[in-house]
């Protein structure tokens, strides 16, 4: 199968901050603003270059989202951020009204995502941001991999009109995507072509399904990944090929089964090509204090709970 | 100046329309809306610096933004009858397939609308975006915004209130419609909420307080002072003491036409109060 590299772990959040840095340089129109949390998303070097393009709210969420969406009156391109849960459930409403029925391109940045936030607890590990923000009308959601996909994803969605929610995590992760990809909204990247099963994987977790993909390989496992960051809109090409080829799916994300990329690819499936699918995905649940280690390994989210789902599918072919 | 009586004018057939369309479809809050007739008549027709048509980024000219969406048929009426849509289209509020919806919103491309409101709390927040967004764009006109006074309920208010004033947004003017009502009762019942204007002033806001609010003189000249004291470091407000359902005897003083249509033999008793100027559309 194919290799890939990890070139040193990084945090998929600071790939956002090193983009914001980027962006600051290069495109006049883009403005950050932050509630309080501005060393966690990584953009005091934004700050630093372009004080007057930041805007420091507080910590109040609701007003940041209003804003944002004011903002783009005037033409400037806000990219919000904060932690998942405070960039989505908590400010839902807001998010809805004034940015996505209003069709502001506003670009919610969301850092923390997941139970890989860690110690901090359930409280602020969101698992059903994927859900809430897909279920807006014309709002795209993405979720990339690692650091330099993050930066591309953070590029990419400056240059798209509308409103985006862009999902990234806390903990450093490999980092194996190419250093200056072409970011494409809304499109699937091939990671490993197989035969006998088909992966799909989303943020932190497609990592994990390329060592649980390596694993297979020495059991004489054939198994495609497919590296999903778009979750809305979702690249359905991409998937119907590839089960129409191997004939069952696993989907996996750091995120609740419900809302999520899984039930996303589950409704493709039943309408357009009905196939076997485990999900490794969170059940219906909270989180919890840990280290993202050993939260991933209680909660079924990584490369060893990807193997046996691999395992469980094949044998429902 | 327009000559005053030309405005009243306006004013008087903004509040046949406001009656006609909610009696229409049997639905929509005919109460606020003729409480803010005089305020957004004056606004739009003698205070805000306007371009001809509309541009969504409304970059060289005045913004405004209703906050509490719920009155869209005095926001509607005057933004046709100041020409960003036919006047006839007024006919359509309501009714399916309209720009016309029961609360204002882009989703339709109505010209004059810049953003969807009617969950109540969130158009203090849009203003401060679009005034920050024009001092970014060395753009010196003002950003006008329009808020119930039950609205302030809603916390999101106060984020903003104190976004503003600690952000010294010199180029917003926040009018609270302080008409004492909502949709269960007086304010002051429902969730009394003690003196707004030195919770105003106690947050850094500069207040104009407008005792009169459907005299049209009175509404002007509040208006022309809480312009003169912008760009000076502090927010303005205006607080401006209406009366709820104004214009018709029956509908004043009282919640009970928040939000409640005329029945035929009631419009016809509201629009003899308000006698035809500019011509129904």
């Amino acid at each position: 199968m194919k290799k890939y590299i990890d070139q040193g772990k990084n945090d998929t959040r600071s790939g956002y901050g090193a983009a914001m840095t980027e962006l600051g340089r290069s495109n006049p129109n883009v403005v950050a603003l932050c509630a309080d949390l501005v060393a966690s998303l990584k953009i005091q070097p934004f700050i630093d270059e372009n004080p007057d393009r930041f805007f420091q709210i507080g910590i109040a969420e609701a007003n940041m989202m209003g804003i944002a969406a004011g903002l783009t009156i005037g033409g400037k391109i806000p990219f919000a951020s904060t932690f998942a849960n405070f960039a989505t459930g908590r400010v839902y409403d807001q998010i809805r009204q004034s940015i996505a029925y209003s069709g502001k391109n506003v670009k919610i940045c969301a850092s923390h995502a997941g139970i890989t936030l860690g110690e901090d607890g359930a409280t602020h590990q969101i698992l059903e941001d994927i859900g809430l923000m897909k279920m807006l009308p014309g709002m795209v959601v993405i979720n990339p991999c690692d650091y330099n996909q993050t930066k591309a994803a953070t590029l990419a969605i400056a240059d798209y009109v509308g409103p985006v929610y862009l999902r990234f995590g806390r903990p450093k992760v490999a980092n194996f995507t190419p250093v200056d990809q072409k970011f494409e909204i809304g499109k699937a990247l091939m990671l490993n072509e197989g035969s006998d099963v088909t992966i799909v994987a989303t943020g932190h977790l497609v990592w994990e399904a390329l060592k649980a993909a390596e694993t297979l390989e020495q059991q004489g496992v054939s198994a495609e990944v497919i590296n999903i960051h778009t979750i809305k809109p979702l690249d359905e090409e991409a998937v119907l090929k590839s089960v129409k080829k191997t004939g069952c799916i696993v989907t996996c994300e750091e995120h609740n089964y419900l809302g999520g990329l899984g039930e996303s690819i589950s409704g493709l499936l039943a309408s357009q090509h009905p196939t076997p699918q485990e999900f490794v995905a969170t059940k219906d649940t909270f989180g919890e204090s840990g280290t993202p280690e050993q939260l991933m390994e209680k909660y079924g989210l990584n490369n060893k709970a990807i193997e046996n789902a691999v395992l469980r599918v094949m044998k429902r072919k | 100046m327009a000559k005053l009586e030309e405005l009243q004018d306006i004013v008087v057939q903004t509040r046949r329309d406001i009656l006609r369309m909610v009696h229409n479809v049997n639905s929509g809050h005919p109460g606020g809306s003729l409480g803010c007739t005089e305020f957004l008549v004056a606004l739009y027709n003698e205070v805000m610096e306007l371009k001809e048509g509309f541009n969504m980024d409304g970059e060289g000219e005045d913004l405004f933004f209703l906050s509490n969406g719920h009155i869209s048929p005095v926001f509607y009426s005057v933004l046709a009858r100041k020409g960003y849509f036919p006047v006839e289209e007024l006919g359509t509020f309501r009714l399916i397939n309209s720009r016309l919806q029961g609360h204002p919103t882009t989703h339709e491309g109505l010209p004059g609308v810049r953003v969807a409101s009617g969950s109540l709390g969130q158009g203090m927040s849009v203003g401060i975006g679009a005034a920050l967004a024009k001092k970014l764009n060395g753009d010196d006109h003002l950003v006008y915004t329009l808020h119930g006074d039950g609205e302030l309920q809603e916390g999101q208010n106060w984020e903003a209130i104190m976004y503003a004033a600690g952000n010294k947004v010199d180029n917003l003017i926040s009018t609270i419609d302080r008409n004492g009502q909502q949709i269960d009762g007086p304010t002051s019942k429902v969730l009394p909420m003690g003196d707004l204007t030195q919770k105003f002033e106690a947050f850094g806001w500069d207040v104009v307080e407008v005792a009169e609010g459907n005299d049209l003189e009175a509404v002007i000249a509040g208006l022309k002072e809480a312009k003169s004291r912008t760009g000076k470091g502090k927010p303005v407000c205006i607080m401006l003491d209406t009366v709820m359902g104004h214009g018709v005897d029956f509908m004043m003083h009282t919640h009970a036409w928040h939000g409640k249509a005329p029945n035929d033999e009631q419009l016809a008793t509201a629009l003899s109060q308000n006698p035809e100027t500019l011509g129904d559309y």
